[in-house]
């Protein structure tokens, strides 16, 4: 029954795939950038949320401090680009490597601390490096820092009449991060997250490191989040510390991941997929209605999801899949009778 | 010298303030082990009432900070009802995720309602007054406000530990089932302390308009540091909150002060940090 | 060489002494019954010995090696493996992740690993509830899931505390029979038991504690014997029914 499953989902994964190749060829996406636009972040979040998920979602750790690690790996192509004045490339290795280094300094002492103790050491980590970066002048401060014009193409990552290219970029990342994941979740690793997430004690008592497991699950959650930074600011062209680095950064990752569902695999895309869409739509169609709509929405969305279904929308399609499953056997019961 | 002491009472009156907002927080963390996030919203909304209550029919901030005190019980309550309630059975920490969509909410509510505007209550009883102490100057609608906001933590605390109502709360904070097998309704319990901690929220957010402007995003760093004094404190423990309070009001300012104005919270959050790198449980905590 | 050899050890909670300078050995193959009445400190010494409690004193060496202080994941690496009383399922995982958790633990070969997993399931009578989540068993399944677990691990010694506790006494036999034809499979055991009809006929030895302190270490048949022991715990009607039964055995 398990194989049966993976086979399915390998399935759809490349189906998925293909797919996404061929979106930018639909006539509607091709002619319309705010279409390719929406397209793009759903990619985008669906691959910041699975570098959470590895950490939040499969090891049970909620961080709300990755908006830290997604501004490093920002900074480090911003700076790159506006102070050094060469290919983001350099800067986004640099930086995410940083990231992961700050990620093993910093988690170190908070997995100590446990459940809400360590979500709020998490806000106050995001708040100190927030308020850091705004008065520190090597990476200018709260002005940020703003892209001059360079040559478009693939070595500077930027391009400005067209999308495509950060489309396809989008999705070198995002097939990336799943393929990690993908592999991780069938694997050792994979399920030592989750036993470390289930109970850390029965964990060590079968032999886990389970400090070691988390913290190697926060570095590679931290290394992947910060090349989603390194995007964001390739195709935003600017950065400053409210941009990348606060708490409302931060809750994107958490929530898009618990929206579709946390630690399975598909859960950050269908987070993504809903989420996206929905925002960008409603801040053109219901921008007369005045500021924060949008987000009101969003904000509703969100209570809705943790009243109805805490398990966000995976749980939704388990629960009519086992229905489905039920009421086949209860339909297939009278047969047997009769 | 003068100035040390000026800045360090400035910080304690704010500190006494912070402590206000935290016992709420502080109430519902320990009797039900939820996190609250839209608790500086909840501020926020305390607020505007006493504001909208000044700015058009004149109430003082002196009276209103009833109207806004009954109106956060009844946010709390709805709260729980709506919310809350349906979270306790799901994961752990799916009421800070639920609370945090409320708290978008209610900001966004006020963004789109009020503007993003500053708005400053002026001409209150208290506007302008202030007393001297040596040379240290005591502005009146701060000292009476964090005065007011001590004396309502001193009640909160005697209410839980003096009376049959606070052993109520006790007793469904340490074992909910051995609580509800002795009689105690713990579902009104638990209305009732989320009702009390909008409470306490509110009575802050009504005094605080007469010298803290109101905006839509005034919660947010309030609701934090609220945050941060709770799990400073200890896990539902008031006095820890309040210690917690005044020593981040303190460290506040002088931090402020003597280092840098941008750097006071990087000193606030990082003193946080240290302490619960000491004791993960917090100063007060078990 | 005994395969574990627990040396004075001590553990104290401020001025609660838990086990004081508590000395045993578990010989290779055997099975060896911890008991004694409650609040004895039979789960102290087994937190003291997997690496959960830093005893205050003493030493415990397993296979040779010195593993006092070494963490719980490092003992169960040399081979040491545990239950623990109140069982801790992976509750969102199915009983075949469970197990294949602990066969990971030797293999990192996911085909591999998953061979073993299925055979510590078939040994444990686990089959035909493989795929169920392990926090809708009932007791009696999740004892033996925790079984299985740390049998996947292949270890040398399994700790099992009280893994027959609140079992029906089918479920008892089962269990009883279960570790019997593990013993012979080379795996040593050293269990703490509440249920006398099930340790004392499997064990080579027991060690029995009281208040912290070893108060008997011999065959159960001369243990139940010791006056100490009857007056300590098991109170002179079992004892005369023991004893009873074992006359009759030898006519």
């Amino acid at each position: 029954m398990i194989k049966e499953n993976t086979k399915k989902q390998d399935l759809l994964w490349y189906v998925l795939i293909v797919v996404l190749l061929l979106v930018p060829f639909i006539p509607q996406v091709a002619a319309n950038s705010f279409t390719q636009h929406v397209f793009i972040l759903i990619l985008l979040y669906a691959s910041m949320s699975q570098a959470w998920n590895i950490i939040g979602g499969y090891c049970g750790q909620v961080s709300f401090g990755h908006s830290v690690f997604f501004g490093i790996g920002a900074y480090g192509a911003g700076m790159a680009v506006v102070k050094f004045g060469i290919t983001p490339w350099p800067g986004i290795i640099i930086g995410s490597l940083l990231a992961m280094v700050v990620a093993v300094l910093i988690s170190y002492p908070c997995f100590k601390l446990k459940g809400h103790y360590f979500a709020i050491a998490t806000f106050a980590i995001v708040e100190i490096f927030n308020r850091l970066f705004m008065v520190w002048y090597w990476v200018n401060g709260a002005l940020g820092l703003d892209y001059p014009m360079v040559k478009t193409g693939w070595t500077n990552f930027v391009w400005y009449r067209t999308k495509i290219p950060y489309y396809y970029g989008a999705l070198i990342l995002f097939t990336t991060i799943f393929s990690i994941v993908r592999f991780i979740e069938r694997n050792r690793f994979g399920y030592y997250l989750r036993a470390v997430r289930e109970d850390q004690e029965t964990a060590e008592a079968t032999g886990i490191n389970s400090t070691f497991i988390k913290l190697s699950a926060m570095a590679l959650s931290a290394f992947l989040a910060s090349f989603c930074g390194a995007f964001f600011v390739q195709y935003n062209f600017r950065v400053d510390p409210p941009m990348v680095m606060s708490l409302q950064v931060s809750m994107v990752f958490v929530l898009v991941t618990i929206l579709g569902g946390a630690g399975t695999l598909f859960g950050p895309l269908l987070g993504a997929l809903i989420l996206i869409p929905l925002q960008e739509y409603t801040r053109v169609l219901w921008g007369g209605l005045g500021r924060g709509t949008d987000l009101m929405l969003f904000g509703f969305l969100i209570v809705l999801i943790m009243v109805r279904q805490p398990k966000g929308i995976m749980g939704l399609i388990n629960e009519y899949l086992n229905y489905r499953k039920t009421r086949k056997i209860i339909s297939a019961q009278p047969e047997i009778n009769s | 010298m003068t100035m040390f002491f000026q800045v360090a009472i400035d910080g304690l009156l704010t500190g006494m303030v912070y402590a206000l907002v935290a016992s709420g927080l502080s109430l519902i963390w320990g009797v039900m082990d939820v996190l609250n996030f839209a608790h500086g919203e909840f501020l926020m909304l305390g607020m505007y009432v006493s504001y909208w209550l000044g700015f058009l029919i004149n109430f003082d901030p002196l009276i209103s900070w009833i109207a806004s005190g009954v109106f956060c019980f009844l946010l709390g309550i709805l709260t729980y009802k709506l919310i809350i309630h349906h979270c306790l059975l799901g994961p752990p920490l799916s009421a800070l995720l639920a609370t945090f969509g409320l708290s978008m909410i209610l900001k966004n509510f006020a963004l789109n309602r009020f503007s993003p505007n500053y708005r400053l209550l002026t001409g209150t009883l208290l506007d302008g007054k202030r007393t001297l102490i040596g040379n240290i100057v005591l502005p009146m609608p701060q000292l009476i406000t964090s005065i007011f906001a001590l004396v309502v933590v001193f009640i909160i605390y005697y209410v839980i530990k003096r009376t049959r109502l606070g052993w109520a709360i006790q007793a469904t904070a340490m074992d909910k089932e051995a609580a509800e097998l002795m009689g105690i309704n713990t579902e009104r319990i638990f209305l009732l302390v989320f009702g009390l901690g909008g409470l306490c929220v509110g009575v802050a957010g009504g005094l605080l308009p007469s010298y803290l402007a109101v905006h839509p995003e005034v919660g947010g760093l309030f609701g934090l540091i609220a945050f941060v004094c709770v799990a400073m404190g200890g896990f539902g423990s008031i006095p820890g909150a309040l210690l917690a309070a005044l020593l981040i009001g303190l460290v506040e300012a002088l931090g402020g002060f003597y280092i840098a104005p941008v750097f006071k919270y990087v000193v606030v959050f990082g003193l946080y940090l240290l302490v619960v790198m000491l004791k993960p449980k917090g100063l007060f905590g078990w | 060489m005994p395969l574990l050899e627990v040396c004075e050890i001590s553990k104290k909670f401020g001025s609660l002494v838990a086990n004081s300078k508590i000395s045993f050995k578990v010989e290779e193959g055997n099975i060896v019954g911890l008991i004694g009445p409650n609040g004895a400190g039979k789960t102290t010494l087994f937190n003291c010995i997997t690496g959960i409690y830093k005893p205050s004193e003493g030493k415990v060496f397993f296979d040779g090696s010195d593993i006092t202080n070494l963490p719980p994941y490092k003992v169960a690496r040399l081979g040491a493996v545990r239950t623990f009383q109140i069982v801790h399922s992976l509750k969102e995982m199915s009983v075949f992740d469970n197990v294949l958790i602990g066969a990971y633990l030797r293999e990192r070969n996911t085909e591999k690993a998953r061979e073993m997993a299925n055979q510590c399931i078939d040994i444990c009578y686990l089959t035909k509830i493989k795929n169920t989540r392990a926090g809708d068993l009932a007791i009696g399944h999740k004892k033996r899931l925790e079984l299985a677990r740390a049998l996947a691990t292949s270890p040398k010694l399994l700790m099992l505390d009280e893994c027959m506790a609140g079992l029906t006494s089918t479920e008892v036999n089962e269990s009883v029979s279960l570790i019997k034809s593990l013993k012979k499979k080379g795996i040593t055991f050293l269990i703490v038991e509440h249920i006398m009809e099930a340790i004392m006929p499997i064990a080579d030895k027991v060690v029995v504690l009281n208040g912290g302190l070893k108060i008997a270490e011999d065959h159960p048949e001369v243990v139940v014997h010791q006056e100490s022991v009857i007056e300590a715990y098991l109170g002179q009607k079992y004892s005369k029914k023991f004893q009873l039964a074992a006359k009759g055995r030898n006519i």
